[in-house]
Order: structure tokens, then C-alpha cells, then sequence
């Protein structure tokens, strides 16, 4: 299997709020694999956005390593591309404004960023969007335009924060479709936090479970279905069984071990 | 799907400039077509004001116009229309002098007033520091700092650009300061993780989005700056509408004072329109947005 893309060995934060010491996550011990989607799936309050900030690199953890490539002293920050819940596009940029973003910030210059973010409209769906301010857009497009920010800012990692929270439910099934198609072409690779089961199960080839705060990896399962992916898949006995088995995972406090 | 509400020429011309404007896409999505339609429902809004107008000079003529109104106290506004008209050319030229106070004076605090917004945004201790003397600055009446600025200043253009400097300078870096302090937590959060350091992080995300609140800043700025000059040549000045109408006071020529005071207001007017015109074209998605949200 070789070294993991991305590992988290025995990952603890501690937060302190008003003198209190809250422990946001207990020795999470985690990997994703090169060119492999994973989704984390928790209750509210599992630290699920806490672990996603860290491999960020916008916190650094209580104790643990994380290691990139099995490089433990890596720099994470301006690495993955990090996608939060809401889609945060700047309300004075253009779509393509947007998308090119992340790049710039990185200090790719405008024309090139430009150049790049051009060949990926078409395949977002954006065309013929570049110029509209994203008050103008739809949710739906909204969210595409950030992902488009993501996947070029990404060098090799995607790290998305519950992407399709905000968003109906009809916009939900249709954007989570199109990414299960966009990544099978585009063969990234992803780490996926939701509390949607219907939604790992759809996108992810691993699934781990994080328990409630203190998060602990509860169980970890692989989803055997083959690409592409459809909705009519998650019907099939093997699939309803595991998330039968995830869902009781999540629901009961009590639960313990399974982990890998 | 098409949720796009520009026009389709307006798509196409915008994508010919379309590489070099990503950062700055202000005029290419402004036509003509649309300031039109502003500038026709701007008319509408204010027919109801004018209307409101009319009616009390209307009212404010009948009353003047009765026997026992002495003139001298209380002139008509057709008497006003008359100096205005016979002194068109003198009252012009006392204008000019005015608005050149009032411009340089105005230019002066915006550029301090964004650098010292900007100052106080870099920490929380300049913040601590130079926000309450601000704030205390402000309890200074300028009426009691005009006699000593022209003491200090002299007569001419220096102490009125002075006065109309201060009284524009707290608007501009309270709104300035606040706008930035106002930027999205989780936006920074999004720009620290694609690896942007804080200096771009202020010109690309701060900035853009504390300019709606910096251009309140400016325009409450803008529309008090006419009255900072008068008042500096209130008290010691040889040119300028405030010299004019001190001057037509004293010879008790009121309709002269009248006349200069609808000067000053047209004046102010016209500056704080241009400010908001200036916001338009700067900050054409913020009024999308607002209409959007209306």
C-alpha cells in the first residue's frame, strides 16, 4: 500500500475556553491514501472540523503527528485545498475572480491563474458564468465556483468541510453526483467531513466514524462499490448493512472499538 | 439554470477585457443602458422633495411678501433669486475659493484618515492607543480651534483646509477601522489556509470588503466639509462664501447672506453626489447585493 498521503498518528487537541480545558479529540489515528476518497462521518461536536482545520494546518494539535507523505515536518498550510461549509466567496470578485483566488494567494500570478481556472469552468458548468458576481448565482453554482477555488488551489489533497451543508436537498443530490463524477475524472485526493451517511456512502471508497467529543475514531469501513457511482448503489443488501452499521455506530454513546 | 442578469452584450463586451479586469470588473458591467434606468428612478425618488420644497418657498414668498415684513430682515425668495442672479459672477468666484478649501482639506483626511485606519487595524495596541484619543479629539468643539488655526495658520487657504481636515478625518478613520475590523473571521481563516500571509490577506480580502463602510465614512466626511471651510472663513478670511456672507451681514444685506447660504448647500449637495457616484462605480456588487437582499 506504501505511504499514505496524508496520516494522523495519536492526534489529542485540547482547547481552552474560559480557563476550562475542553478535549476537542482523543488520539485520533487516521490515514488517506494517495488518489482515495475518504469521508469522515460524526455527530455534531465530534471535532470532525477541528481534525479538518489541523490538517489544514490552520491549528496545530495538542500532541500527535501529522505526517504528509510520511514527512512529518511538512508545511500544511497553503497545501490542501480546504473547503469550508460556506462557500466564502469574496462578494467583489467575478466567478472567475473567485476560482482564481486560492491561486493567487499563493502567489500563482493572475494570468496564469486565469488561464487555469478558464479550462476548468467549462467542466464546473461555469461557461459563460466568468464574469457574473456571485450575487447573481444560485447556491448550487455558488458552491461550484468555490469548488473550482479548491480543486486549483489544491496540490494534492482536497480537504471539504461538509461542502453541501448550506445547500436543499434537490441542489444536495445533484452537486454530490457531480463531484462523485468530477473526482473520478479528476482523480484527487479527498478527505470528506459530513454527517450525511447517504453521502459517504456515495463518494467515499473508506468511511471513518468519530465519536462524540472527546472524537475518537470509532469504526472504520470500506464501501465496496465500483465506479462510477449511482444512487440506485446505495439500494444494494451490502450497502444498506453497512450503513445500518455505521448509523448505530454514530447513534450509540456506548459503542466502542472497531477501529482498524 | 441562466440566473446571470446581465444583458448578453454586456457578457460579451466584458469577456474581450475580461483577463485584465478579473481584479477590478467596474466599468465593462456598467452600460449606459443601466445608469439610465438609475438616474431616471434617482429622479422619480425625489420628486416628492422637491415637491416638499416648492411648496415651502412658496409659502415662505406669500409670508414675506406681507405689508408689515421688513425686507431687511426678512427677504423673499424671489429678492434671494435676485442676488443670485445680479451676483452671479462675484458669489462664482467666492464658490471656487470654497471648494478649493473644502477639496484640498477633504483630500488631506481621506489620505490620513486611511492611514491611520489602516494603523489602527495593524495592532490592538496602536488600536488601544489611538483610538480613545480620537474618540476625544472629537469632544473639541471646532468652533473654539477655527480663531486659533488662522491665528496659527493665517488668513488664507491653509486654516480653512485645516478646519475642513478635522472635521472630515474621524468619520473617515472610524469607518475605515471598523470596516476592517468587521472582515469575515471565517474568510481570513479560507485565505490563511490557501497559504496567503497577513499582508495579502488585508489587500485582498480586508480591504475590498471594509470599502462599503469606508465609503459611509466618506460621504458623512464629504457632506460636513463645506460647513468646516465656512466656518474657517467665518472667522478670518479675505475670499469665500463664509467671508461673503459675514460681509453681507454686516451691511444688513440679508438676501446677500441667503443667496450664499443656497450656494454652500448646492455645493455640498454636489460633493456628496459625486461621493455617491464614486460609490456606484467602485462598488457596483455591493449594490447588487443590496438590491438583492432588499
Amino acid at each position: 500500500m506504501g505511504t499514505p498521503l496524508l496520516e494522523a498518528r495519536e492526534v489529542t487537541m485540547r482547547y481552552r475556553v474560559g480557563g476550562a480545558g475542553v478535549l476537542a479529540l482523543q488520539r485520533v489515528s487516521l490515514h488517506v491514501n494517495e488518489g482515495e476518497f475518504v469521508a469522515l462521518v460524526g455527530p455534531s461536536g465530534s471535532g470532525k472540523t477541528t481534525l479538518l482545520s489541523i490538517f489544514a494546518g490552520l491549528e496545530t494539535p495538542t500532541s500527535g503527528t501529522l505526517a504528509l507523505r510520511g514527512d512529518t515536518q511538512a508545511r500544511l498550510l497553503g497545501r490542501a485545498g480546504y473547503m469550508p461549509q460556506r462557500d466564502l466567496l469574496l462578494p467583489w470578485r467575478t466567478a472567475l475572480g473567485n476560482a482564481i483566488a486560492g491561486l493567487q494567494a499563493q502567489g500563482v500570478s493572475r494570468s496564469e491563474a486565469t488561464t487555469r481556472a478558464r479550462a476548468l469552468f467549462a467542466e464546473f458548468g461555469l461557461a459563460g458564468f466568468e464574469r457574473a458576481w456571485p450575487a447573481t448565482l444560485s447556491g448550487g453554482m455558488r458552491q461550484r465556483v468555490a469548488f473550482a477555488r479548491t480543486v486549483l488551489a489544491a496540490h494534492d489533497l482536497l480537504l471539504l468541510d461538509e461542502p453541501f451543508g448550506a445547500l436543499d436537498a434537490l441542489t444536495r443530490t445533484g452537486l454530490q453526483r457531480w463531484l462523485a463524477n468530477l473526482w473520478e475524472r479528476l482523480g484527487a485526493t479527498c478527505l470528506l467531513v459530513t454527517h450525511d451517511l447517504d453521502e459517504a456512502l456515495l463518494l467515499a471508497d473508506r468511511i471513518y466514524v468519530l465519536s462524540p467529543r472527546p472524537g475518537t475514531v470509532r469504526l472504520e469501513r470500506a464501501v465496496p462499490l465500483e465506479r462510477p457511482r449511482r444512487l440506485e448503489m446505495l439500494a444494494r443488501p451490502e450497502i444498506v448493512a453497512i450503513k445500518a452499521e455505521l448509523l448505530a455506530s454514530l447513534l450509540d454513546a456506548n459503542v466502542t472499538g472497531g477501529a482498524a | 439554470m441562466k440566473t446571470l442578469h446581465d444583458s448578453p452584450d454586456t457578457a460579451e463586451r466584458a469577456s474581450a477585457s475580461a483577463t485584465d479586469m478579473v481584479e477590478a470588473p467596474v466599468l465593462s458591467t456598467w452600460p449606459i443602458a443601466r445608469w439610465w434606468r438609475i438616474s431616471r428612478l434617482t429622479l422619480v425618488a425625489t420628486i416628492p422633495a422637491l415637491a416638499l420644497l416648492a411648496a415651502l418657498v412658496l409659502l415662505w414668498q406669500w409670508y414675506a411678501s406681507q405689508p408689515d415684513i421688513d425686507a431687511q430682515i426678512l427677504p423673499t425668495p424671489l429678492a434671494v433669486w435676485g442676488v443670485l442672479v445680479g451676483q452671479r459672477d462675484i458669489l462664482w468666484q467666492h464658490m471656487l475659493v470654497t471648494l478649493q478649501e473644502t477639496l484640498i482639506g477633504f483630500a488631506l483626511a481621506l489620505v490620513a484618515g486611511v492611514a491611520f485606519g489602516t494603523l489602527i487595524d495593524f495592532s490592538p495596541w496602536l488600536r488601544r492607543a489611538i483610538y480613545p484619543l480620537l474618540v476625544a479629539s472629537q469632544t473639541i468643539p471646532i468652533i473654539t480651534l477655527a480663531p486659533l488655526l488662522v491665528l496659527w495658520f493665517g488668513f488664507g487657504l491653509v486654516s480653512k483646509s485645516i478646519v475642513v481636515l478635522l472635521v472630515c478625518f474621524f468619520p473617515i478613520v472610524v469607518a475605515l477601522a471598523d470596516g476592517l475590523r468587521s472582515a469575515d473571521p471565517e474568510l481570513i481563516r479560507l485565505f490563511r489556509a490557501f497559504g496567503a500571509g497577513p499582508v495579502r490577506i488585508f489587500w485582498s480580502v480586508r480591504l475590498p470588503g471594509a470599502l462599503p463602510s469606508l465609503f459611509s465614512g466618506v460621504r458623512i466626511a464629504i457632506a460636513y466639509s463645506v460647513i468646516g471651510a465656512i466656518f474657517g472663513e467665518y472667522v478670518g478670511a479675505s475670499a469665500g462664501l463664509g467671508f461673503y456672507m459675514q460681509l453681507k451681514q454686516h451691511s444688513f444685506a440679508t438676501a446677500g447672506v441667503l443667496a450664499a447660504i443656497v450656494v454652500t448647500a448646492l455645493l455640498s449637495i454636489a460633493l456628496f453626489a459625486s461621493v455617491a457616484i464614486a460609490e456606484r462605480l467602485a462598488l457596483p456588487w455591493y449594490y447588487l447585493q443590496r438590491r438583492r437582499e432588499d
